[in-house]
């Protein structure tokens, strides 16, 4: 039945097809699901007046990016290097460079 | 004409075929390039979006007090001079802080919740911690005072894991333990958070906050969500690196290509010619093989790189992620994915080396069959 490799080949590409509509039917599916958990996050941001989410604990620029103050890389000293690995994930943010108060 | 197409698409996979070795470790190659870029494009937009959603109901500003461009606490008199300013409803003091637990090395958030407040004596605590210290309901966990002293705090409540991402560092205490717990006054708090009846008028607020009193800062929660577009955007710290190590191998694909094909396959064309074939016959057999390596990678590239992101929990990303963090949250993203990141993802992967096919095989299928074979 498949002995033409062009049949093969467009066998092989539909499955990949077919599996990449599964993959778009199981984000839909799972993002369905989780909103009765984002709502539960957003509801545990609300009570406890939070600001930040929970990534990087590491350092406290790191876990409260929105927080952080105007000289975070610089906090062990005013010449000192950033050295959290964090650091080189997230830049500055935008509140703590340029000419906002 | 369907018929000579499958015919030509039936003698290009078996010219792939006959050089099984290499087109194999090119199709492993370019799928885990695409696996990567995709991952790297789906974790942050996932993250974002997340990000965006759930911190839309975050503090509408919060105002903290600024000593040498450090924080300090902030007196609570200030709270009357910002209830006077038009358009603030309400501004409370909110009591924070971070404790560093000797014990695994880890950093806690300590946070006074405003509404249901742990009795004093009790805490609640996040998962993350729960899990790191191994702690069940109802456990004694002694904690290091500022005073040097061991307070002894019972367990009341350990956070929803489904709530890690943003509360498994959290440790919540009433406002009378965290103030002897840290020796701060009653007169003081970390910051002041602010309600707003009418959100277009928090620049306002905030401009009449800073002129009120110069040394403070506010933040607001524009801001707040603008921090994570901008942690995870594209152009941000390892994404940039991750971007132009593809970039890197795309240039490393693209210069093999053009740089001409082997003289197997220039022998392959010559042959073709002799035979018969057009020019455009052999420009089509190239652009079918263009299309058979890279729409296979591609699609291979993107099952893998959803499966990586939001069913193994983005696995092989988290040693970065984790950073000197002990306790980082066990958490599974919400595939937010959209259209337009699949068309970039393509246009960025396929396009490029399908470009890059076809220019040295049009070179090679305009020359003279003749010079081909005897070279």
């Amino acid at each position: 039945m498949l002995k033409r490799h062009s049949s093969r080949f467009f066998l092989f590409i539909a499955l990949q097809l077919a599996l990449v509509c599964i993959m778009a039917v199981h984000a839909v599916e799972r993002k369905a699901a989780a909103r009765p958990l984002l709502l539960e996050k957003q509801a545990l941001i609300k009570t406890l007046e939070l600001t930040d989410l929970c990534l990087f604990t590491e350092a406290r620029y790191t876990r409260h990016p929105a927080m952080a103050d105007l000289h975070a890389p610089f906090q062990d000293g005013p010449l000192s290097f950033e050295h959290f690995p964090s650091g080189s994930l997230m830049p500055p943010q935008p509140h703590t460079v340029g000419n906002k108060p | 004409m369907i018929e000579k197409q499958r015919n030509i698409i039936d003698f290009t996979l078996s010219s792939l075929l006959r050089r099984k070795g290499k087109n194999s470790a090119l199709v492993i190659v370019y799928t885990l390039v695409v696996a990567l870029l995709a991952s790297v494009i789906f974790f942050t937009h996932a993250l974002r979006t997340e990000a965006s959603l759930v911190l839309q109901d975050a503090p509408a500003m919060i105002v903290q007090k600024l000593v040498a461009g450090r924080f300090d606490l902030i007196p609570l008199a200030y709270e009357e001079k910002i209830n006077n300013i038009r358009g603030v409803n309400a501004v409370r003091g909110r009591l924070w802080g971070y404790y560093f637990d000797p014990g695994i090395g880890a950093n806690y958030t300590v946070i006074v919740p405003e509404a249901e407040q742990p009795a004093d004596g009790t805490i609640v605590v996040g998962e993350g911690i729960a899990r790191n210290r191994k702690i069940s309901i109802g456990d004694l966990i002694p904690l290091r005072e500022q005073n040097g002293e061991t307070g002894i705090f019972k367990v009341t409540r350990i956070l929803s894991a489904s709530s890690s991402l943003v509360s498994s560092d959290l440790l919540l205490m009433s406002e009378r333990d965290f103030r002897l717990f840290f020796n701060i006054p009653r007169t003081h708090a970390t910051d002041l958070v602010l309600a707003v009846g009418n959100p277009r008028e928090i620049g306002t607020i905030a401009q009449k906050i800073v002129t009120a009193l110069p040394d403070t800062r506010p933040v607001t929660r524009e801001e707040i969500g603008r921090t994570y577009d901008s942690v995870f955007s594209w152009r941000s710290g390892i994404l940039i690196v991750i971007l132009f190590s593809a970039v890197v191998s795309f240039l490393i694909f693209a210069w093999d290509k053009a740089s001409g094909l082997s003289a197997e396959e220039k022998n392959e064309i010559g042959i073709l010619k002799a035979l018969g074939w057009e020019t455009s016959d052999v420009l089509l057999m190239k652009f079918w093989e263009g299309l058979a390596i890279s729409l296979s990678s591609f699609l291979a590239g993107l099952l893998l790189a959803y499966l990586h992101v939001f069913v193994f929990s983005s696995s092989f990303f988290q040693p970065v992620l984790k950073g000197w963090s002990v306790l980082y949250p066990d958490f599974t993203l919400v595939p937010f994915i959209n259209a337009s990141q699949i068309a970039t993802l393509f246009f960025f992967t396929v396009v490029p080396y399908t470009v890059a096919t076809i220019i040295p095989a049009w070179r090679a299928a305009i020359i003279d069959p003749d010079a081909v074979m005897r070279a």
